[in-house]
């Protein structure tokens, strides 16, 4: 009888860690987590990168993604890192892997890693939040009831359930701007990340209710940055710079 | 403009038909994303509307002469893997002055907005109004698409009628296997392709090219008038059907000299000269299937008597060696594919297959590239080759299909199989390490009774008792996967009578209950099955004439969508839209269905020729009802079916003598 173990292979293991920033743009927001991680173990392929597999029956390439924007939103700022069987040129990476994603999801930045606490440097989001036939006055209306509110709780479905929360808490910076861009009232945010994260979704659900704003079209909604948090100025920095020291 | 709470179920459905603000005012050609993309977060899988995959194409609208829009009338996680429209998306689109794109049905919630917000039925990759084509090309293959196609031409603003259409609205192409016989459907489509598509869709478009060029001379009907005097494009328009008191038809006639009395189909002679597809579309959604796809051959002879696939393709064509390693190596490079799919209607039939997928196998061993071979043949040799194919991986499930529960049943559907056949195969299978074997019967076969399913069961049951000798252990399984048999045109069982749905679920219970009730094996075999409902639609629309198409309407307008889709489709309302549409008439459903046609009756699609010869196909129905089995023709002399005489050619099959694929290093994912 034929052995059930394991095949017993030779796993290369992985000598270099790249660190990627890339953007979901356009039309290609609507692509799920699901989406883009398929779209970029095929990409890896294609571009004949040298990617890491774990072992066993049916191994999977070595690649961790950080939180990732909900499916609809467009982001700036999306980060995975992926592990090597031997050492590449971040940038020939970005390049090569940028040519063999489709447009629209595109990769802005690598860096070989080397420090090990990148998840918790992504402390904020910066959000834009664009809306169609809407009044800048209205919306700055909107905000600033929600700027003065102490809190607004929203209700979302997560897979736990309904859940109640606090949408105003993490938000550390709100700002409307005061005329249309493109036929679109702007709003921009930052976000701090906590355990049940708000999301712009959640942000809109909260203007609705203290301000009774309810955009005629969808808002457009695009993560500008993520990254570390600046308490002072609410900027939101680079999560690879610890990376680019020499 | 129509209402949401006006579209499904609820009353007769107000068409879009001639609606002129769905273009909004916009140019030819132009792109209707931005009225699409407020709609897209409202929808469920709003990814699959967006386009955008990895070698997509979109060509600029003003360098085309002329500019198709391909169909696949079903979700795109089915359409976009499809082989038919990926092949002929990258012929059309390769021709300097042709721009191909592609659409697919969308869902009811994006229809519902669509209607709401008068957005046009579109293509995903320029997202252009379906009314801008010249031809929309629609691969049906199945015939449960059919509402599908009315509601997208609805919602491209196209007269969901043929003769309603004018100088400006695109032809309407059908093609698929379905489309070998279009009657039903032959007042909603302007021309129906038989056959291999490659060719064709250039014959069809020099056809149009030349014609605007001229500056549309005799408008929409002098084009018809072109494809038809081909005489291998259907054109259902310029033909008359006559009907005899009983309901038989009575003729098909040309309503033109110089239209052919018969209409033959396309057949690609060279597979390695059309090499296709090149680059495979990488969809950025989940579809049903995730793989490379090569067709190793067209076109089968092993003769069983239920498949119209087998019938309708013929001869057989083989890919050389050669030509698979380079579509295979050229395909993962441009698409980046985990797997390769060796497709054809049996693929371990190919002459060399054993060396094909050795060689396969050694080459793309360390790169992390699996091969399947969709392949149901029940033999030895075809385990020999799952072993070969998953090499050094996991061994699941492994198919067989006998199709027929006992002996007598295979032979009348001449599937030469015997039980000692396939308690040998499963054996070899369990004793090289798989654990789960799943077997394909079907039900309601020709002269098929309860005994001939019960049998199913016992069969089950020594497949099982014979895994747990070879292999020692208790925890070995056992599928068997149950599809309702429909007859088809152009095949032996074309005259057969259709078991009525009673009869195949009265049956499939009996069977489950012989499967359950016994304990000893009961619980390690699995049983799949539907219920016998669906089947009598499809059969209805297998069989049909024209007289079937106002039932399609009717189901259509009352909110058949999705028919395919358990959860969409509605037998009562199918049933319903029947009662209503042949009201009058002296024919209903059984007529088209159970009832068994006589030699004489002139068949609905008897002027469309699939190059099977009709004497053939009586006498193969004849040895089929007297249990008589005929031999593959590959490697046994000719039974005369018709095809090879007709094409001036012969069956293609090696060996070409290449045994080695001479192919350049491949890069490895290390």
């Amino acid at each position: 009888m034929a052995s059930r173990r394991p095949p017993d292979r030779d796993v290369a293991p992985v000598v270099q860690r790249i660190r990627i920033r890339h953007a979901r743009r356009g039309r290609l927001r609507f692509s799920s987590h699901r989406d883009f991680q398929r779209a970029l173990e095929r990409a890896i392929r294609r571009a004949g990168l040298p990617i890491a597999f774990s072992a066993g029956f049916s191994p999977h390439p070595k690649i961790s993604y950080a939180g990732s924007a909900p499916t609809g939103v467009a982001s700036e700022a999306e980060y995975v890192e992926i592990g090597l069987t031997s050492p590449r040129d971040p940038g020939q990476v970005q390049v090569a892997l940028d040519a063999a994603l489709p447009p629209g999801l595109d990769v802005l930045d690598a860096v070989e890693v080397r420090t090990s606490d990148f998840a918790q440097r992504l402390e904020a989001s910066w959000w834009r939040i664009e809306f169609p036939e809407v009044d800048p006055v209205a919306l700055a209306g909107a905000r600033d009831a929600f700027w003065a509110a102490g809190s607004v709780e929203v209700e979302r479905r997560t897979k736990s359930g309904l859940r109640r929360f606090d949408a105003r808490e993490p938000v550390v910076w709100l700002d409307a701007h005061p005329e249309q861009v493109g036929g679109c009232a702007i709003l921009e945010a930052v976000v701090r990340h906590v355990t049940l994260s708000v999301r712009p979704d959640d942000v809109l659900a909260a203007l609705r209710q203290v301000a009774d704003l309810e955009p005629p079209v969808p808002p457009r909604v695009t993560r500008l940055a993520q990254g570390p948090l600046d308490p002072a100025t609410y900027a939101v920095g680079d999560p690879l710079a610890p990376d680019r020291r020499d | 403009m129509i209402y949401a709470d006006a579209l499904i179920g609820a009353g007769p459905l107000a068409t879009l038909e001639c609606m002129t603000d769905l273009r909004a005012g916009r140019p030819i050609g132009a792109s209707h994303f931005d009225r699409l993309e407020p709609l897209l977060a409202h929808v469920a899988k709003p990814i699959q509307y967006v386009g955008g995959e990895v070698n997509a194409v979109t060509k600029e609208w003003d360098s085309a002469e002329v500019r198709w829009a391909l169909m696949y009338p079903d979700a795109y996680e089915v359409g976009a893997p499809n082989q038919g429209i990926q092949i002929l998306y990258e012929v059309l689109n390769e021709q300097q002055d042709i721009l191909a794109e592609r659409s697919y049905a969308v869902w009811p919630d994006l229809e519902e907005a669509m209607r709401a917000a008068a957005v046009p039925q579109f293509t995903v990759d320029g997202h252009r109004a379906l009314g801008d084509f010249d031809l929309i090309g629609i691969s049906f293959a199945t015939e449960l698409g059919y509402t599908n196609m009315l509601t997208a031409l609805d919602l491209a603003g196209i007269p969901v009628h043929a003769k309603d259409r004018d100088l400006d609205t695109p032809l309407v192409v059908a093609g698929g296997h379905a489309a070998f016989n279009p009657e039903p459907i032959a007042d909603f489509i302007d021309v129906a392709v038989l056959g291999d598509g490659e060719e064709a869709v250039l014959l069809i478009s020099g056809i149009v090219r030349q014609w605007k060029g001229e500056g549309r001379p005799g408008g929409r009907h002098e084009l018809l008038m072109r494809l038809a005097r081909t005489g291998s494009l259907y054109v259902p328009a310029l033909y008359e059907v006559t009907y005899l008191v009983d309901g038989r038809i009575q003729r098909v006639v040309p309503m033109h000299p110089e239209v052919p009395w018969r209409v033959a189909k396309h057949t690609l002679m060279d597979l390695d000269e059309w090499s296709y597809p090149k680059a495979p579309l990488v969809p950025l959604a989940e579809t049903v299937h995730e793989r490379m796809s090569v067709e190793i051959f067209r076109g089968c002879t092993r003769g069983c008597r239920f498949c119209q696939a087998g019938m309708i393709t013929r001869p057989v064509r083989e890919r050389s060696i050669t030509g698979v390693a380079e579509i295979v190596q050229r395909g993962l490079e441009a698409t980046g594919f985990e797997e390769v799919g060796l497709l054809s209607l049996s693929s371990a039939d190919h002459s060399e297959i054993g060396d094909i997928a050795k060689n396969l196998a050694d080459r793309y061993e360390d790169s992390q590239t699996s091969l399947s071979l969709p392949s149901t043949r029940v033999d030895a040799f075809n385990v020999d080759l799952a072993n070969e194919l998953s090499r050094g991986g996991r061994r699941s499930g492994l198919t067989f299909a006998p199709e027929g529960g006992s002996e007598r049943m295979r032979k009348v559907i001449n599937k030469q199989v015997t039980e000692e056949d396939l308690i040998r195969t499963v054996t070899t299978a369990y004793a090289s390490g798989w654990r789960h074997v799943k077997l394909y019967f079907m039900c309601g076969l020709p002269t098929e009774t309860d005994d001939d399913v019960l049998q199913i069961a016992s069969l089950a049951k020594e497949v099982i008792k014979a895994g747990r000798e070879i292999s020692g252990r208790r925890d070995i399984k056992c599928t068997v996967s149950i599809g309702g048999f429909v007859p088809k045109p152009h095949t032996p069982f074309q005259w057969a009578s259709q078991l009525d749905h009673e009869t195949t679920d009265a049956r499939l219970m009996k069977l489950k209950d012989a499967i359950r009730s016994d304990r000893e094996y009961g619980k390690a075999i699995g049983l799949r099955y539907h219920d016998g409902k669906p089947g009598i639609v499809e059969g209805l629309l297998s069989r049909g004439d024209r007289r079937v198409g106002r039932v399609i309407e009717t189901a259509w307008r009352a909110g058949a969508r999705f028919d395919g889709w358990s959860e969409h489709f509605s037998f009562d309302g199918w049933m319903a839209a029947a009662e209503d549409a042949f009201s009058g008439e002296v024919v209903d459903v059984d007529w088209f269905t159970t009832r068994e046609r006589e030699r004489t009756e002139v068949l609905p699609w008897d002027h469309l020729d699939s190059g099977l010869d009709s004497a053939w196909l009586w006498e193969d129905w004849q040895d089929a009802l007297d249990e008589v089995a005929v031999d593959d023709c590959r490697w046994t002399p000719c039974f005369d079916c018709g095809v090879c005489d007709q094409l001036g050619t012969e069956i293609q099959v090696g060996p070409t003598g290449v045994t080695t694929l001479p192919m350049p290093e491949v890069r490895a994912g290390g």
